[in-house]
């Protein structure tokens, strides 16, 4: 009867102070009727070892003076000598650097722009305006890194875009803007508002749709004006939302958007644009350095991992919501 | 909201309405802008195009930058492409990550908490480029068909996804089932996927995206000109037009130009984006929602 209801028993029936014997039995019991849990869970297991955690026994390569020959295991031990050759990099110290204030100017330029979109989209009136602007700002999101690539490099083309087109018009010479490494981080992140703060907006915009109608109901009693709804109600009301996004955006900042960055840069903007994981690709997948790439890679995923982990505890601490 | 009385806004409030319809027609226009130039650019002869003179409409209208593509034997073996990794890719995906998610939803499982963790450590901790390509070599998945497909089938964030949604499916429907003799196979089959559908929807649209934009990836692990998807040809072909300038001299006695024929092939792979996008709309914005997960 191995789906008889009543046999079948939840973890905490298990029991604690019975002997070996009774313990096995109980367990020879447990997977007699629940093979089929185990089973439909094993290939998802199986998957995020073969292809997540074996790749994090062969970061040890990162200690390592790898030889593609050796193979990871038989590599000889150098200890911390690629993190030395690392924090002695100029380019490699200018990357992280770079990580950091891109990941700032993201935050600073791109956080913002979601939250004033969602509370401009709360204040349209028009239904079917609403609708449509919505759909047409949503959908950069799903257009890939090449095609908006393609489009930024058309649009700011030296003698086709449209870019320079218009300052001509203005009476400016054109700039190859690609090229300049002072138009790099304001181009990088514009394009990341354009493509994203749409998308972002749904999120608040689903905390504005919850906040409770009668608050609203008895300012306009009061006589407040709809800018001061939104500065007082809506505003105030999203702010725990607001904040775990914030948190999440900290927990993100080593993980600036490379593949964007591999797309746009270019020799004369690596001095701006070069990010850690950028620097990894060229380091150990185009010049084969790569016990020192992963050395770097696994510097950023620490970094990263610490800064997720202190997100998560200020969450935890300061919303009373942890993030996982 | 939107369903107060006009009546009760004062001239300050219209104001304020009308500077927020003004700047969201403003944002909305910049955004849809540069696919209309784009567009533009594609159906403009090659001179027009090359010299910046397109600024909204079609100059000197020509389709010889789309015949240049469309007669292009790689771009639809890439397309083809792109859709072997897609469809292929989405199937692989939900034959794992839905019994996983019924598994981890279940009280009985032993080590839930465990396993859970397991899981979504790999969204916290990640071992990086080179590990992850080096064994990608190890397992002989480079330049495959089969590798591209597997090593990008789980993502840890969509199986917490569809495992919350599991877990708020009330019980009634499956103990009834478990009373007929339901097995587990059956129960997820017949009870919980019909259940789950937004929220299946939501992780198979997630996988559908991701693999047609996917491109960092296909171009490390694909040598063979044969097996690229859409997006590395894409970057192969704009990189030449752009970089190369034997190709540029011998376009300036062409119809059309490196911007041209760029602007075209950017056309003709966002179509499909835009034929999928209004059915997969409705289900974006409950899967966002869905995403406010917690482990």
């Amino acid at each position: 009867m191995i789906n008889d209801p009543k046999k079948r028993h939840a973890v905490s029936d298990a029991p604690r102070k019975r002997s070996f014997k009774q313990k096995l039995s109980w367990f020879v019991d447990h997977v007699k009727n629940e093979w089929q849990i185990y089973l439909m869970l094993a290939p998802a297991i199986i998957w995020f070892i073969v292809f997540l955690y074996k790749p994090m026994y062969g970061l040890q390569i990162a200690f390592k003076d790898y030889s593609i020959f050796r193979g990871v295991a038989a590599s000889p031990w150098v200890g911390w000598e690629h993190f030395q050759t690392l924090f002695g990099n100029d380019q490699f110290i200018r990357a992280f650097w770079n990580t950091i204030k891109i990941s700032a100017l993201n935050l600073l330029f791109g956080f913002p722009a979601p939250i004033i979109l969602a509370l401009m989209f709360n204040e349209i009136i028009n239904a079917t305006y609403k609708r449509f602007a919505q759909t047409i700002v949503y959908l950069p999101h799903f257009i890939s890194s090449v095609i908006i690539a393609g489009i930024v490099t058309t649009a700011f083309s030296p003698t086709a875009g449209i870019v320079n087109t218009i300052l001509e018009w203005f009476g400016y010479d054109s700039i190859y803007f690609l090229t300049k490494p002072e138009w790099f981080r304001p181009i990088f992140v514009g394009t990341g508002i354009w493509q994203e703060a749409g998308f972002g907006s749904i999120v608040f915009l689903a905390a504005i749709a919850g906040v409770n109608p009668s608050l609203y109901e008895s300012a306009v009693v009061d006589g407040a004006s709809r800018w001061q709804m939104m500065w007082k109600i809506t505003l105030p009301c999203i702010l725990p939302t607001i904040l775990i996004m914030l948190i999440i955006r900290i927990g993100n900042i080593m993980e600036v958007s490379f593949e964007m960055i591999i797309l746009l840069y270019q020799p004369a903007t690596y001095v701006t644009a070069d990010v850690v994981n950028t620097w990894v690709y060229r380091q150990g997948l185009q010049n084969g350095q790569y016990d020192v790439a992963a050395a770097a890679g696994l510097f950023n995923a620490v970094v990263a991992f610490v800064l997720v982990m202190v997100a998560n505890t200020l969450s935890r601490r300061y919303m009373r919501t942890s993030l996982w | 909201m939107a369903a107060m009385n006009m009546n009760l806004y004062s001239r300050g409030d219209k104001l304020f309405a009308i500077a927020v319809a003004v700047l969201i027609g403003l944002f909305t226009a910049a955004t849809f802008y540069p696919f209309i130039y784009i567009a533009a650019v594609s159906f403009s002869s090659g001179f027009a195009a090359a010299a910046g003179k397109v600024v909204l409409t079609p100059v000197e209208f020509t389709m010889d930058a789309y015949k240049y593509i469309l007669t292009d034997s790689d771009f639809w073996r890439s397309y083809l492409n792109t859709f072997i990794y897609t469809v292929g890719g989405t199937l692989v995906s939900l034959l794992i990550i839905i019994p996983a998610a019924y598994a981890l939803s279940r009280p009985q499982l032993i080590g839930r908490r465990f396993w859970n963790l397991f899981a979504a450590f790999t969204l916290w901790f990640n071992a990086g480029l080179i590990p992850f390509f080096l064994n990608m070599r190890d397992l002989n998945l480079l330049d495959s068909y089969f590798g591209i497909i597997i090593a990008f089938a789980v993502n840890a964030f969509n199986l917490i996804l569809l495992r919350n949604f599991f877990e708020s499916l009330p019980q009634s429907f499956e103990e009834a089932a478990r009373m007929d003799g339901a097995n587990d196979f059956q129960i997820l089959w017949k009870v919980y996927v019909p259940l789950s559908k937004p929220a299946i929807a939501t992780i198979t649209l997630f996988c559908i995206v991701s693999r047609w934009n996917g491109f960092f990836w296909a171009m490390v692990l694909l040598q063979s000109q044969e097996k690229i998807p859409l997006q590395v040809y894409l970057r192969h072909t704009l990189v030449t037009l752009s970089d190369d300038q034997e190709f540029t001299a011998t376009l300036s006695s062409q119809p059309y130009s490196a911007e041209s024929v760029t602007a075209a092939i950017i056309v003709c792979s966002i179509i499909p984006v835009l034929i999928i996008y209004p059915f997969i709309q409705k289900y974006f914005e409950k899967g966002i929602l869905m995403g406010g997960v917690k482990e």
